[in-house]
């Protein structure tokens, strides 16, 4: 029963961070709104693991594989939006600057 | 086997020397590890060749405890074509990524993002793991995403980051459809999932998946990020960005749909998928029409020449994969698939020769230029012949095989978007084509060093080349391919 | 009693996580962000998932966390911290419903659990972690990957840097007051968080911990020690640094190709030298690791000027 909790919370974020992606428009939030929709995917296979008699250790293994991988893309993606302030003094993409 | 390991490898301990050695050592540890993995990657293909296709558990663990490696035919093949094209790229880099030219901060990262690029694509051509696969694509993703932002211009930034959004978005989509795939069958090998127990949750995993790659692939209509990061970015980086990074995800599509869960291929799907193809074939050749500079008319065209592939799909796959034409329209997709990398690859960098020599790509600077620069002319026109699929190149293979297959379904209407697709290329390379044959030089070109012009003609005479010797390759891409009880028309 | 306190756990992480996206500031939405992160740790550790929780709470809320708090400082200089307030965006809102309805739908549909027997392979691994066993010998691949991915991020992210700020030290430059609480600190926190860092690279073998979150401890030492202006500021020029971003991936890569040439292929470990192989590439990873984050965090050369 606790599982099927974390995996709704799981799915949950993942609706939240699409949300997030989607409708805003500051890159930071955005980055933010991935590393939510990450998270919320694995708690979920998390969540998948655990249902068997013994905790499956692979799902754990690929979900800190997929965490590094999640900071190796936000670190690169922090960085460009800095720069692209730095170029252009905003840090929303050129045509979404208006908007929400 | 060890040609197969030395392909991953002996890129990724160049680019780690490539970042640990002093400046001056750089260029030669750099070059060396181009020249050795070329050689691993023709030395795979002999071997697939003589041997048929190789299997390799890492680490002596099976799937699903560990991970296998292929190399078909396909992933073979594909890694020759790359390893050609960045052989290539890396002899035009040798003069454009040049520290005098380029400055020490590109003329640093170049070869260390070039080569950690080509390792990541080795891998995604013989992985059989579905997430060994998402981590080869994240390698890519931001490998790529460097190297469009390698000028430091501010519309490169604007272009990367745009690209980095639709990339990560793409991988997470995929990372959904691996998660409940994994959650259902405790397997990420492709062979144990094609012979799995089907559940309902699998059209789900399936279409996340295949959702996610549609975007990396940069499909109609999520091709909105590829036109301006592949024109942002110097030409060998633009080079390798439209010649081999769609393939990647592409290779993983056909994976998907052909071999780990063919049977969901409804008609429906097929359809839909090819449609998009269809869609991107008109509209990218539309906004090809319209645009002013060189690069980006070329970047335009691989949204087009990418559509073409989806074709496969109605053509070869779901029930059709047992008619005796699945075969040759499969194998056309691929022809399109090696002599639009080559063929591009060859654009991208005559563009390069001409930036290089007048400042600027602009349809209206780089007019009579191939008076001036005759080899970088030639290599532009014979790229184009295999873009447009006229004879004998490989372009003309491939759509000839596509329209063999579209007749011998009854599903002609294919036919209608490869003719109409030509027609547009036509088009498109039209203005370019005159600009550059045009009597009079609009701006008078620094010299280019002929052992640079030489590099896109090499390219470009190896697509018309692969369409000339269309036999032996066309042999060669049959080797491990799934369904292979059919034989060609 | 114990359902009571996951479902309370969860509607926490829910709460913060909406906080994170609907907040209004982003400075606020970082700090929900790393809030949240430390909440989910506690949810990994409630699924008996303690390799994950140390990751979740060391690279996820830590290292993401000051990653998105250094970009706000920066961001607010380059005054582009602002945004415009959420407004009510209907496509979005159904878009992230539906997929949440079906990621929903797909855990009730799945099977029975289809997990891979690993009985008979868990002792022949060299590690009693069977998280461990997973990352640094069966699919050692990813792992090296991975180490390779986090170097290709920072060579991207060295491409930001302005060609005028190329040869000047790493990052923003940071000016600890002598005899200051961040001067004392960086001398006091140093030696204590190195012996956390090397003692859960050790234990990785058999309980919890490993090379990433050993190095992610060992990064945050190096970060305080940096800022507290006991480490002078790297440059990309030394090449000191530069070994040691690759010997970790280096001695990873070399001993996969041993396993080739001595054992049964690449990536291959005897199970007799399976331990003491696991040891060494974590330690070298260890190195690499830690190396690589500070200098993912710390950013590329900045000579804080803006462009024209």
């Amino acid at each position: 029963m606790s599982l099927t909790v974390f995996a709704m919370t799981g799915a949950t974020l993942v609706g939240l961070g699409v949300y997030g992606l989607l409708a805003r428009v500051h890159m930071l939030r955005r980055i933010m709104a991935f590393n939510l929709i990450g998270s919320g995917l694995f708690l979920f296979f998390g969540a998948a693991g655990a249902r068997g008699a013994a905790l499956d250790p692979i799902p754990q293994a690929l979900i800190i594989t997929g965490i590094v991988v999640a900071l190796a893309a936000s670190a690169l993606a922090v960085g460009l939006v800095v720069a692209l302030a730095r170029s252009s003094g905003t840090a929303c993409l050129p045509d979404e600057a208006g908007d929400t | 086997m060890t040609a197969l390991i030395s392909g991953l490898v002996l890129p990724l301990l160049a680019a780690l020397a490539a970042i640990a050695l002093p400046a001056r050592a750089r260029l030669p540890v750099a070059l060396l590890g181009v020249g050795l993995t070329l050689a691993a990657s023709i030395w795979l293909a002999i071997s697939v060749w003589t041997n048929g296709a190789i299997t390799v558990s890492l680490g002596g663990w099976q799937p699903p405890i560990g991970i296998a490696l292929r190399a078909d035919g396909l992933g073979a093949a594909l890694g020759v074509m790359t390893a050609l094209v960045m052989a290539a790229v890396a002899l035009a880099a040798r003069h454009e990524m040049e520290p005098l030219v380029a400055g020490p901060r590109t003329s640093f990262g170049f070869w260390p993002l070039m080569l950690l690029l080509w390792a990541a694509l080795n891998a995604v051509f013989v992985s059989r793991d579905l997430f060994n696969l998402y981590v080869g694509l994240e390698l890519i993703t931001l490998t790529a995403v460097a190297l469009v932002a390698i000028s430091g211009k501010a519309e490169a930034i604007a272009a990367a980051l745009r690209y980095l959004l639709f990339a990560l978005a793409g991988s997470l989509l995929y990372l959904a459809g691996v998660v409940l795939s994994y959650a259902a069958h405790g397997t990420l090998d492709i062979s144990l999932l094609a012979a799995r127990t089907a559940v309902p949750g699998d059209a789900l995993a399936l279409g996340l998946m295949t959702a996610g790659l549609l975007v990396k692939t940069a499909l109609f209509p999520f091709h909105v990020w590829l036109p301006p990061a592949h024109s942002a970015a110097p030409a060998p980086a633009s080079a390798m960005l439209s010649a081999l990074v769609p393939k990647a995800s592409l290779l993983i599509l056909l994976r998907l749909w052909f071999e780990a869960m063919p049977e969901l291929a409804t008609p429906v799907a097929l359809f839909t998928l090819a449609g998009l193809g269809a869609l991107a074939v008109i509209w990218g050749g539309v906004l090809a029409l319209l645009q002013a500079r060189l690069k980006l008319i070329v970047a335009y065209s691989t949204v087009a020449q990418l559509g073409y592939i989806f074709l496969v799909f109605p053509l070869a796959g779901g029930d059709g994969a047992a008619q005796p034409w699945a075969a040759g329209a499969w194998t056309g997709a691929m022809f399109q698939m090696l002599g639009h990398g080559l063929a591009k690859a060859a654009m991208f960098l005559a563009a390069g020769i001409y930036i290089a020599a007048v400042g600027s790509d602009r349809l209206s600077d780089v007019r009579g230029l191939a008076r001036a620069l005759p080899m970088t002319g030639f290599a532009f026109a014979l790229a184009s012949i295999t873009l447009l699929g006229l004879p004998p190149s490989a372009g003309f293979t491939a759509k000839y095989l596509l329209m063999t297959g579209a007749f011998a379904s009854g599903q002609w209407a294919w036919a209608f978007v490869l003719v109409g697709g030509g027609l547009l290329a036509a088009a498109y390379l039209y203005r370019p084509l005159t600009a550059i044959f045009a009597r009079e030089i609009a701006v008078t070109p620094r010299p280019i060093p002929w052992g640079w012009q030489a590099v896109p003609l090499v390219l470009a005479m190896l697509s018309v080349a692969l369409g000339l010797l269309s036999s032996v390759p066309f042999d060669f891409l049959q080797i491990g391919r799934p369904d292979q009880a059919a034989e060609g028309l | 009693m114990s359902l009571v306190l996951d479902i309370a756990l969860c509607a926490l992480i829910l709460g913060v996580g909406l906080a994170t996206v609907a907040g209004h500031g982003v400075f606020r939405a970082v700090i929900f962000f790393i809030t949240y992160g430390l909440l989910l740790a506690i949810g990994w550790a409630r699924l008996g998932a303690y390799d994950v929780a140390l990751a979740e709470a060391a690279i996820s809320a830590g290292l993401t966390g000051v990653l998105l708090l250094a970009a706000h400082g920066r961001l607010r200089r380059l005054s582009a911290a602002e945004e415009a307030p959420l407004r009510r965006n209907l496509p979005a809102a159904l878009i992230a419903t539906g997929v949440a309805l079906a990621l929903g739908w797909a855990w009730f549909a799945l099977p029975d659990p289809a997990a891979p027997d690993l009985t008979a392979a868990l002792p022949q691994s060299g590690v009693g972690n069977p998280v461990t066993a997973v990352l640094l010998n069966f699919r050692a691949w990813d792992t090296l990957l991975e180490a390779i991915i986090l170097l290709a991020a920072l060579i991207g992210l060295w491409m930001l840097a302005r060609d005028r700020a190329w040869n000047e030290p790493l990052g923003l430059q940071y000016h600890a007051r002598a005899g200051g609480v961040m001067a004392s600190f960086g001398r006091v926190l140093p030696p204590i968080g190195l012996i956390f860092g090397v003692y859960l690279v050790w234990a990785g073998a058999e309980t919890t911990g490993g090379a990433f979150q050993g190095g992610t401890v060992l990064a945050a030492v190096c970060l305080v020690s940096l800022m507290a202006g006991v480490l002078p500021a790297p440059r990309i020029a030394q090449t000191a640094w530069r070994a040691a971003l690759v010997f970790g991936p280096g001695v990873f890569l070399l001993s996969g190709v041993a396993g080739a040439i001595f054992a049964q292929g690449f990536l291959a470990l005897p199970p007799a030298l399976a331990k003491p192989a696991i040891v060494t590439i974590e330690a070298a990873l260890t190195l690499s690791i830690a190396v690589t984050l500070v200098l993912l965090v710390i950013g590329p050369p900045d000579d804080g000027g803006q462009d024209a």
